[in-house]
């Protein structure tokens, strides 16, 4: 499908002479590091970029798309990691975007329902209302909304860009059953993850890219999740978690709460002590973040006590929470992690601006921030360049870079790893390990059931806002699912 | 419950709710006076406002649910009544080229409006302020007071006819908005308009050529401006170079449309909410009129109103939780 593509930005080759071919009815996966090129190659099949070089060939024609629009019409079908669906407008209106049934010069509404009913139904998918704004269903919903949209048009090849990044455990299993549903049908899938257990799960295929190279294609049945990972950072990751805190590393508590409530937590009691890694379990809504929010002061504890260092802190706002040392890393990098179109240094320096004085920066600021990037390894062709043109891993890397200009006490990471690659999780795990050794307190919430065993001293785990129970970091998944869902997991939704 | 989270609760109702409260209250405070709220001149006139208001806030509403906004509609609306009422220079003969020449050269605005802001990527507020100073430019260096003369026949028929207590001018306002409702909620256009208003970067990826909706969306625009020009040419017998900009269009055009719930970023609203607002500013109007108080307290109340509409929506939104 794809022949010999290169591409390459102002001067820098991001894809080097790249084949890649997807045939109907076979899941192809696509794996590779930060800015291995990934999201360049889809953009160019996609029609989002055309290449410099070599040709998109698509059911057996050499075509150019001018854009997503032609490639949509053409039947290439992308679903993006952050979904594009508008919040206020119906399951059907967002399916038929673009391309909505007409009668008469009018949009045909009781046609436009019919066929996203049909168009669902067909998919498998169970009941959504599709006469509902999209704004109103879960995560999970609108992801098989989004597919939908995807196949509206016909689509003989379905381009999936980490389609499971915003999704809790149970139904990422949803998301499997259609994939092999579609499978089924003849149409060709392009699947982007980073998630390599996932990739094995559904690949019947699987190519590596590594800066900008195509470095093998592989049957997934002859490889192993070692050999891919050795591929993609050119190194063996055998030690893939860093090492734990040992018991005598531990000091004292940093940060304990004591009946912590509001309205979507109840009697939480917590203890943070110096130098240990706790991780957070528990189904999505089940008042993970909740927690860290709270104590971020995001949507503060109402009832109940929090003590810092055996101080008693009032957390009634985010400044509050950043004066008093406590640092968080938002699930949502986009919508609250930075700010896409400011520069890596002016995202890296926003928290320490804002709790400084009245000047924007001392040249001595600037230089130990620059420093503290380089620390964390972030990649990127300068600190002046717009943040957004980086990848999610280093994106998430500047984000740790700010709070760690504050030399934070406690630090709160949520979800700290979603839609990061292998070698940047790895890195942000080494920094995470290495901020609790110097002292710091860490809270991590992770969907990721391997990281949160990998990473975490101890585990506790949320339901219905409250803590559930708490393991040991030798606990094995089934426990911590077994706490989440909660005695009759038939009960919690 | 208080009246104010009744207005929270549905948005579209939620204005013609505050316009009850205003008209009783009004009607009201009037009695309490001595005077009479609903008589028929108060009436009339007060549709004669909304229908001209009407007309520029539809269009506005348009643009604002795009994303966008227009903040050159008051300077159109100036122009238009000038190259009607010259145009048609006191003769029935020329009516109908006045009428469409003030449309074009409205439409010509919105255009070039459209063009600077989807094609050469001008931000919308600096976009229409710049073409609505040039226009301002053309009108002060042109004209010192009242030019042209406007057909009798449009005098006659769109200024001063009246069904019953209802202008002509006030059906015409009302089927516009028809329109604008039905090609917002039944055409592609409106569709993609919304779409765009929502999130451009996901109307773009779904397909929707976002350059063009947003120019035909300030075309439709400036041309509403332009009709309402033509009616107010109609009103005054001859175009007017400060009728725009001295009756606030522009403003209140925004404000009206804000007041009727659409979100001011854009994909959020309709035109129903816009009429509301818009009767609701004129209806505060002509209560204060009745009470023959100072201008000052008038305008203290639009005030009000205006950023109570706008902090109660918001409230509705945070409470509606975050996306």
């Amino acid at each position: 499908m794809l022949r010999s593509v290169s591409k390459s930005f102002v001067g820098v080759r991001v894809l080097d002479h790249i084949d890649l071919d997807v045939t109907p009815g076979e899941v192809h996966a696509v794996v590779g590091e930060n800015g291995a090129g990934k999201s360049t190659l889809m953009k160019i099949i996609s029609g989002a970029y055309a290449p410099d070089e070599g040709s998109v060939v698509f059911a057996g024609e050499t075509r150019v798309f001018r854009g997503p629009r032609e490639a949509r019409r053409a039947g290439i079908g992308m679903i993006h990691q952050e979904l594009t669906l508008l919040p206020d407008r119906t399951v059907a209106e967002n399916v038929h975007l673009g391309h909505e049934p007409v009668r008469r010069g009018l949009v045909d509404r009781r046609e436009m329902l019919a066929r996203t009913s049909a168009l669902l139904t067909s998919m498998g998918a169970g009941p959504l209302p599709v006469d509902a704004p999209v704004g109103r269903l879960g995560i999970a919903q609108r992801q098989v909304v989004e597919i939908a949209k995807a196949l509206a048009l016909d689509a003989q090849l379905l381009i999936m860009d980490e389609p499971t990044a915003a999704l809790a455990d149970h139904e990422v299993e949803l998301l499997y059953a259609l994939v092999r549903r579609l499978r089924g049908r003849g149409i060709g899938l392009l699947y982007v993850s980073h998630r390599l257990a996932e990739v094995f799960d559904l690949a019947d295929r699987i190519t590596v890219l590594k800066d900008g190279t195509r470095v093998t294609t592989v049957p997934a049945a002859e490889t192993t999740t070692a050999e891919l990972v050795r591929h993609m950072v050119g190194r063996d990751l055998s030690g893939y978690y860093p090492e734990r805190a040992a018991p005598g590393d531990q000091g004292p508590v940093r940060l304990a709460v004591r009946g912590g409530g509001n309205r979507k937590l109840r009697d939480v009691n917590l203890r943070l002590r110096a130098g240990e890694v706790v991780g957070v379990g528990g189904l999505q809504g089940s008042g993970r973040s909740a927690l860290a929010r709270a104590l971020f002061g995001v949507a503060p504890f109402t009832t109940g006590e929090v003590r810092l260092d055996g101080r008693p802190v009032r957390l009634a706002s985010p400044r509050a929470a950043i004066r008093a040392g406590i640092a968080y890393v938002s699930e949502d990098r986009k919508g609250e992690g930075i700010l896409a179109r400011q520069s890596v240094l002016d995202n890296a320096l926003l928290a320490a601006r804002a709790i400084s004085g009245p000047w924007s920066g001392r040249a001595g600021r600037t230089t130990r921030m620059r420093e503290l990037l380089g620390a964390v390894d972030v990649r990127t062709a300068g600190v002046d360049q717009e943040i957004r043109f980086l990848s999610g891993g280093n994106q998430q890397k500047v984000v740790l870079a700010r709070w760690l200009a504050l030399g934070p006490r406690v630090l709160l990471f949520d979800e700290p790893t979603r839609g990061v690659d292998v070698g940047a999780t790895s890195a942000l795990h080494d920094v995470v390990r290495r901020l609790a050794r110097e002292g710091a307190a860490v809270l991590m919430i992770s969907s990721d059931l391997p990281e949160l065993l990998g990473m975490s001293d101890r585990i506790i785990v949320m339901r219905e806002g409250s803590i559930a129970g708490e393991l040991s970091g030798a606990a094995s998944e089934a426990d911590v699912v077994a706490l989440a869902v909660g005695a009759a997991p038939g009960a919690v939704a | 419950m208080s009246a104010l989270s009744v207005v929270a609760r549905r948005p579209v109702p939620g204005v013609y709710v505050a316009l009850v409260l205003t008209a009783v209250i009004g009607w009201l405070v009037v009695a309490l006076r001595g005077g009479a709220l609903f008589n028929q001149a108060t009436i009339v006139s007060l549709l004669h406002v909304a229908a001209g208001l009407g007309l520029v806030a539809v269009g506005q509403t348009l643009v604002i649910l795009g994303g966008s906004l227009d903040l050159s509609v008051a300077y159109v609306v100036s122009l238009s009544t000038l190259v009607a009422a010259e145009t048609m220079n006191g003769g029935n003969g020329a009516l109908l080229p006045g009428v469409l020449l003030a449309l074009a050269v409205s439409a010509g605005v919105g255009l070039l409006n459209g063009l600077l802001i989807a094609r050469a990527r001008v931000n919308a507020f600096i976009a229409t302020l710049g073409v609505g100073l040039l226009l301002k430019g053309y009108l002060d260096s042109g004209y010192d007071g009242p030019a042209g003369s406007t057909s009798p026949g449009l005098v006659q028929t769109l200024g001063y006819q009246r069904i019953g207590p209802v202008p002509v001018s006030f059906v015409v306002m009302l089927a516009v908005a028809a329109a604008a409702w039905l090609t917002l909620s039944r055409t592609r256009f409106g569709h993609h308009l919304v779409a765009v208003g929502g999130d451009p970067e996901v109307a773009r990826l779904s397909g929707v050529r976002t350059d063009r909706v947003l120019v035909a969306a300030h075309v439709l625009c400036s041309l509403c401006a332009g009709l309402a020009g033509v009616y107010l040419a109609a009103r005054l017998g001859s175009g007017a170079p400060r009728v725009g900009t001295e009756g606030l269009y522009d403003l209140e055009s925004i404000a009206a449309v804000v007041i009727g719930g659409t979100a001011l970023a854009g994909g959020r609203g309709g035109v129903a909410g816009t009429v509301g607002g818009v009767l609701l500013l004129a209806g505060i109007d002509a209560i204060f009129n009745q009470l023959e108080l100072d201008a000052f307290a008038k305008q203290v109340v639009r005030g009000v109103v205006i950023i109570g509409a706008v902090a109660v929506y918001a409230r509705r939104a945070v409470r509606k939780g975050r996306w």
